[in-house]
């Protein structure tokens, strides 16, 4: 696993139909990047 | 991109810059379509295309990704990326994904290099 995420600052852009931003977040804190905006968001 | 959102970045954007102007900030988006995800790619490197919110006319230039893609997906732990967003990968195409984000990074970096030189 090539963990280039490692110390990058992340901002989280997700979607209600789409992947969502939680679960973003998550995979990139998994990786080590800290996540320092995440949003889901919803266009109806 | 919403223009709260936008205004987000922008201000995270500008905060965050090192003495040598550098940064660590990256954008990871979770769109589903793929014209939606490229939109607010373009936002957040050249500018809000509809020129209506915050980053109307702001070069942020800052590398824009998709949780979707091969790059991303090879650096998160495989058990972690499978439960949260491995059922997507069913649904749409990851490596014509990986293939847009990365013009567009390419993109914004060499146009960025022009503008300092």
């Amino acid at each position: 696993m090539n963990n280039w995420l490692k110390g990058k600052t992340a901002i989280v852009i997700g979607e209600r139909d789409g992947v969502q931003g939680p679960s973003i977040a998550t995979c990139l804190e998994a990786a080590g990047a800290t996540v320092v905006y995440a949003v889901t968001e919803c266009f109806v | 991109m919403d223009a709260e959102n936008q205004a987000q970045v922008k201000k995270i954007a500008e905060g965050v810059d090192n003495e040598d102007g550098s940064n660590n900030i990256i954008v990871v988006l979770g769109a589903s379509d793929i014209e939606g995800a490229l939109i607010s790619a373009e936002t957040v490197t050249v500018g809000d295309p509809s020129f209506t919110g915050p980053l109307a006319g702001v070069s942020l230039r800052l590398p824009v990704y998709h949780i979707l893609e091969p790059e991303i997906k090879q650096a998160v732990p495989e058990d972690i990326y499978q439960e949260n967003v491995g059922i997507w990968e069913l649904t749409v195409d990851t490596e014509e994904i990986g293939k847009e984000f990365k013009a567009i990074r390419e993109k914004s970096s060499r146009e960025g290099d022009c503008h300092e030189t």
